[in-house]
């Protein structure tokens, strides 16, 4: 066994991935290849020999219409008997974190989700994720002898490389119809604001008492010409924000130059999703508020009084 | 349900950027409450009987009596030494030998992520090893005949999906808010069933659960390097002046 195999329904997220494997397995001397599942995704396979991968395994099924994991799971356990790869890298994406660990227990596999960092150290390939709710950066390893990651989404960015030859292999899959059927899909619509590629950014979460407080924020925004984006809750639980500007695992992953959090406790499921930032600014009421520890600078004291004065400061 | 240690309380000690946990305060995490939340009330509307499962230290003895309290009928508990170190294919293991052990089951419950390291295996793999259907990200959901309808939260859509019963589910803290037990909710909960199981009563070995079975091996587990500057200003007029410095203000 050996090799890395990529598979992602996600076809940036997909070509990102490769485009690491791709430094990996020539590290390792070994091969990569992708998984294509499903009509839609065999038309990708040019497009992945251009970001390095060598073969491309392609498989479809009817059972394969709508993403399941277990049928997923089951359609990648039978590629992975014919390509034999050891590494099995998909997205952390919320389908990816599905899918993987159900693969890694039909393989009795160790597995590792939302990845954040691969290296190579000592001929071992090491897989950081966050852990403690956010507060550590654990470094694992996995024993087994095949291993399935989950990256998260965007981590790496697709560019094109190797040399964009490959071969096609069409494996005949022999799947269960699925015991589950989808019985409507709402598209969710994506709005003006980009939380991803905002060079000033601000967070709101909990702390916020009632929508009309975003009105204040916004003017802090404009201020400093950022976008307003927000933490789980004010997205999902109180619909005060559209969904697309939910920042954090399973939500949109930004880095810009400066960014601040206001009213939020900075549990790990946001702050994945701001790493990157240049500067973190935070402000919070509780001064043992989590969001202080993973902040630059800090200002303790309520968002109403806190924020109009910033503006003033702000000139 | 995982018994988790107070994140909010976790020290990071500033030599070594070792994080501090011994000691502290233990919970049930919110997504898991959720989980049980939604039990409860399936229970109420439909009738049946909601067991919750719950691994962790010894101190869950105390911790799982706000499950009961909740409204699980019965609680079983696994805190033998021999499940300590366990890593995601082995709770996995354990958490199926105990459902199996059970028995009868219409459906599985749990929260789509623990609340320290959110890593979200424990579902689809015991899924895969009762071999039954799953569905994660449920913000919603409705128990019909023979089935439930979930509603899961995608990137890029809201979906609205059937899954046959049994089936695994787990769910956000969207889905509910778990009620406070009333006071007499919490002394009744002290004369319900707990049955504490170790590896004899479930049918487990040191191959298959615990730290010896564990191929997922952490090498190191410290407070990130590039740590943070952590500089706490005492008024907006120093914050401003500090981004300026850190040339993070021009348009």
């Amino acid at each position: 066994m050996s090799g890395i195999l990529v598979y992602s329904e996600n076809k940036s997220t997909l070509l990102g991935l490769l485009t690491r494997g791709r430094e990996l397995a020539a590290d390792m001397g070994q091969p990569l290849a992708v998984a294509l599942l499903g009509a839609e995704s065999a038309a990708w396979a040019d497009e992945c020999f251009a970001h390095g991968a060598a073969l491309a395994y392609v498989g479809d099924d009817p059972a394969l219409e709508v993403f399941q994991a277990r049928t997923y799971a089951a359609a990648l356990a039978q590629i992975l008997a014919q390509a034999e790869s050891d590494i099995i890298l998909t997205g952390a994406t919320r389908r990816g974190r599905e899918l993987a660990p159900r693969l890694a227990q039909k393989l009795a596999a160790g597995c590792v989700t939302d990845a954040v960092n691969l290296y190579l150290q000592d001929g071992r390939l090491v897989i950081e994720r966050r852990a403690l709710g956010g507060n550590t950066v654990a470094a694992n390893v996995i024993s087994s002898p095949q291993q399935v990651i989950a990256v998260m989404p965007k981590l790496y960015e697709a560019q094109p490389g190797g040399d964009a030859a490959g071969e096609v292999v069409q494996v005949a899959l022999t799947l269960e119809p699925p015991a589950t059927r989808l019985v409507e899909r709402r598209p969710k619509e994506g709005g003006a604001a980009n939380v991803e590629e905002a060079e000033v950014l601000i967070c709101v979460g909990r702390g916020l008492s009632e929508k009309g407080d975003l009105a204040l924020i916004n003017e802090l925004a404009e201020k400093l010409g950022g976008v307003v984006g927000c933490t789980r809750p004010l997205s999902h639980e109180y619909f005060w924000m559209s969904e697309d500007l939910m920042v954090g695992l399973s939500g949109k992953i930004a880095s810009p130059r400066l960014y601040l959090g206001i009213g939020l406790s900075g549990q790990i499921q946001h702050t994945v999703g701001i790493m990157d930032s240049k500067v973190i600014v935070a402000i919070n009421s509780d001064k043992n508020a989590l969001i202080f520890k993973t902040a630059d600078y800090g200002i303790v004291g309520d968002f109403k009084e806190v924020v109009p004065k910033l503006i003033e400061q702000l000139g | 349900m995982k018994q988790v240690i107070d994140l909010e309380q976790i020290r990071i000690k500033a030599d070594t950027r070792e994080p501090v946990v011994e000691g502290l305060p233990v919970l049930f995490g919110d997504f898991e409450k959720c989980a049980l939340e939604e039990a409860v009330q399936i229970k109420e509307k439909l009738g049946g009987k909601v067991t919750a499962v719950a691994a962790g230290s010894a101190k869950l003895k105390d911790t799982i009596k706000q499950a009961l309290a909740i409204g699980a009928d019965e609680a079983i508990i696994l805190t033998d030494p021999a499940f300590q170190g366990s890593d995601a294919l082995g709770s996995a293991r354990l958490l199926a030998k105990v459902i199996e052990k059970i028995g009868e089951y219409d459906l599985i419950l749990l929260g789509d992520g623990s609340a320290d390291n959110y890593s979200g295996e424990i579902p689809p793999r015991l899924a895969e090893l009762l071999d039954l259907p799953q569905a994660g990200s449920v913000r919603e959901m409705e128990v019909l005949d023979g089935q439930v309808q979930v509603m899961r939260d995608l990137e890029d859509a809201a979906e609205v999906m059937q899954v046959d019963l049994p089936a695994v589910i787990s769910v956000t803290s969207e889905l509910n808010i778990p009620r406070l037990p009333p006071l007499s909710a919490i002394l009744r909960a002290g004369r319900k069933p707990l049955h504490v199981w170790g590896p004899d009563d479930v049918g487990v070995t040191s191959s298959q659960v615990g730290a010896e079975a564990a191929v997922v091996q952490v090498l190191s587990n410290l407070a990130p390097l590039q740590d943070r500057k952590g500089i706490m200003c005492e008024d907006e007029a120093e914050l401003v002046q500090a981004l300026e410095q850190e040339g993070v203000l021009e348009k």
